[in-house]
């Protein structure tokens, strides 16, 4: 089962303010990637030898925050209400 | 606005054992938790342990969401193919004599935070606490935005990703190294399915823990929950092993649901929800300042953690530790002093309970537990060793010893083994 399969079974009320914002220049600089492997989403992925990401499947564990060696990853909560929303947890 | 006695950060066990202390004897007390409810946040393997739950609740399991009781464990060592397991099974009685209650977190959460405003907090959902309200280094409340909530003092209980303990200058941001990641899937299948293939009846529950393949031998372990009507079913390692093999927890965990063992535990189960969250693992070695001018930090936001290999048991620790600074909050008032002088007290009433002195008893444990062979050369010679002795080949057989050192020839040395089996005793 691909990961983007199981994040559509998530609940996620999507706030419009983007929470994860990364520094294009610093990330550029970075061989190790390490965010690729840090997130249990995804939702950081290549894309013709750049890394991309997107918000929406974020489940605010915070492994990205604590893995990028450049400090190119500026990561906030979502705003209250926002965000992933277990029904199990 | 006037001052709340308390601001509690977050509804978790940590924050719902302090406010409820708080507030049942009489402080002004409120809860801000930034989920659109108590739980929607959290998530874990399954279970907690211990007695702290229900002396803040007392009688919980009568009437909170159980899922089921621990009666059986099952501690498996796994390679690619085969599974070695230790399989405990005790009758619990009944629930007060349960060693561990099974629940879902988003479901939990939500009725212990109701309680707590029975208690008389007041809890405020979908609100999160982004800064402090400084007065110099004195922290005087929280700010929601640009809203200002003051207060005597902050009980900060925001997890193990929590974006305040820094800003309070309690603490460095924790590394990668000290950081387990947990990845699970609530899995359906109809109750009698579950208990059928768990050999349990009626509210009996099972734990079973997995080390060695499931994480292809990097340090962590792997896990399957019997809920009422699903599974929880999971994987958790060290971060920092995962960066550097170049490894992804999304992967393990479906390596994990496809081992032979797990496979037919798991199937025609619907996946329901999956889900991530991180365990602070280090223990002491990784605990912040505990308390400073106007603030206290509890639970997996202060590392409070304990892994021992077989466990790791944090909501038993948060929930002591939430209570412990329910009750320094309530003498500081008694004596109109919050500053750190008179909060100290919160680190004295952990040093005297199980908090501090279980996580000093096993402060060498998280670096025993970082020895590869436990996830490696161990579950393969365990799994190898049975094998080549219930393994017939038509030739005559040599005796069991002799089968033992032949196969242990070339994978560790006898040496290794009692060296490690020493650091064990040290650690553990």
């Amino acid at each position: 089962m691909k990961v983007e399969d199981k994040l559509a079974l998530n609940k996620f009320d999507i706030d419009r303010e983007v929470h994860i914002r990364v520094d294009e220049e610093k990330c550029r600089g970075c061989d190790l990637k390490s965010c690729l492997y840090a997130c249990p989403a995804e939702c950081y992925t290549m894309r013709e030898n750049h890394v991309t990401f997107s918000y929406e499947g974020c489940l605010e564990c915070g492994s990205c925050r604590f893995s990028c060696d450049k400090n190119a990853i500026n990561w906030v909560n979502p705003r209250g209400g926002f965000g992933i929303c277990y029904q199990f947890g | 606005m006037e001052a709340f006695d308390a601001i509690v950060v977050g509804a978790g066990p940590a924050g719902c054992a302090a406010a409820c202390t708080m507030a049942r004897s009489g402080l002004n007390v409120l809860v801000l938790e930034r989920g659109k409810y108590p739980g929607a946040k959290n998530m874990w393997g399954g279970a907690f342990f211990g007695p702290v739950m229900n002396e803040v609740f007392p009688g919980f399991w009568k009437e909170a969401p159980v899922e089921r009781f621990i009666h059986r464990h099952v501690i498996s060592f796994m390679t690619r193919e085969d599974c070695l397991s230790v399989d405990f099974k005790s009758p619990h009685g009944d629930a007060t004599t349960a060693p561990g209650f099974i629940i879902l977190r988003a479901r939990f959460d939500r009725w212990m935070a109701g309680k707590v405003e029975q208690s008389g907090a007041v809890l405020a959902s979908s609100l999160e606490a982004t800064d402090f309200i400084f007065d110099g280094t004195k922290i005087k409340g929280v700010k929601v935005g640009n809203e200002e909530f003051p207060a005597n003092v902050v009980v900060l209980a925001d997890g193990a990703n929590s974006l305040l303990a820094a800003k309070a200058g309690l603490r460095e941001e924790f590394k990668a190294p000290d950081l387990k990641q947990g990845v699970k899937e609530v899995i359906r299948l109809p109750r009698e399915t579950i208990e059928d293939r768990f050999n349990i009846s009626g509210s009996e529950g099972v734990v079973m823990e997995y080390v060695g393949a499931c994480t292809r031998g990097l340090p962590g372990g792997g896990f399957i929950y019997t809920n009422q009507d699903s599974l929880s079913v999971g994987v958790v390692v060290q971060l920092s092993a995962l960066l550097e093999h170049k490894i992804k927890a999304s992967d393990l965990i479906e390596d994990f649901k496809n081992h032979p063992s797990v496979r037919p535990l798991i199937r025609n189960g619907e996946t329901m929800e999956y889900s991530a969250h991180l365990i602070p693992v280090s223990g002491v070695k990784m605990m912040p300042r505990l308390y400073g001018d106007g603030i206290l930090v509890a639970g997996d936001a202060a590392a409070m953690v304990l892994g021992t290999g077989l466990i790791l048991e944090g909501a038993n620790f948060a929930m002591a530790a939430g209570v412990a600074a329910g009750e320094t909050v309530i003498r500081a008032r008694e004596q109109g002093d919050f500053t750190a002088r008179a909060l100290m007290h919160y680190e004295t009433l952990l040093k005297d309970r199980f908090v501090l002195k279980d996580l000093n008893t096993f402060r060498h444990a998280p670096h025993f537990l970082e020895n590869k062979r436990i996830y490696n050369e161990y579950p393969e010679l365990a799994c190898g060793l049975m094998r080549s002795i219930f393994h017939s080949d038509g030739k005559p057989r040599g005796n069991t010893f002799g089968t033992v050192m032949k196969f242990l020839k070339g994978k560790v040395s006898i040496w290794q083994m009692i060296s490690d089996a020493m650091k064990a005793r040290k650690a553990l």
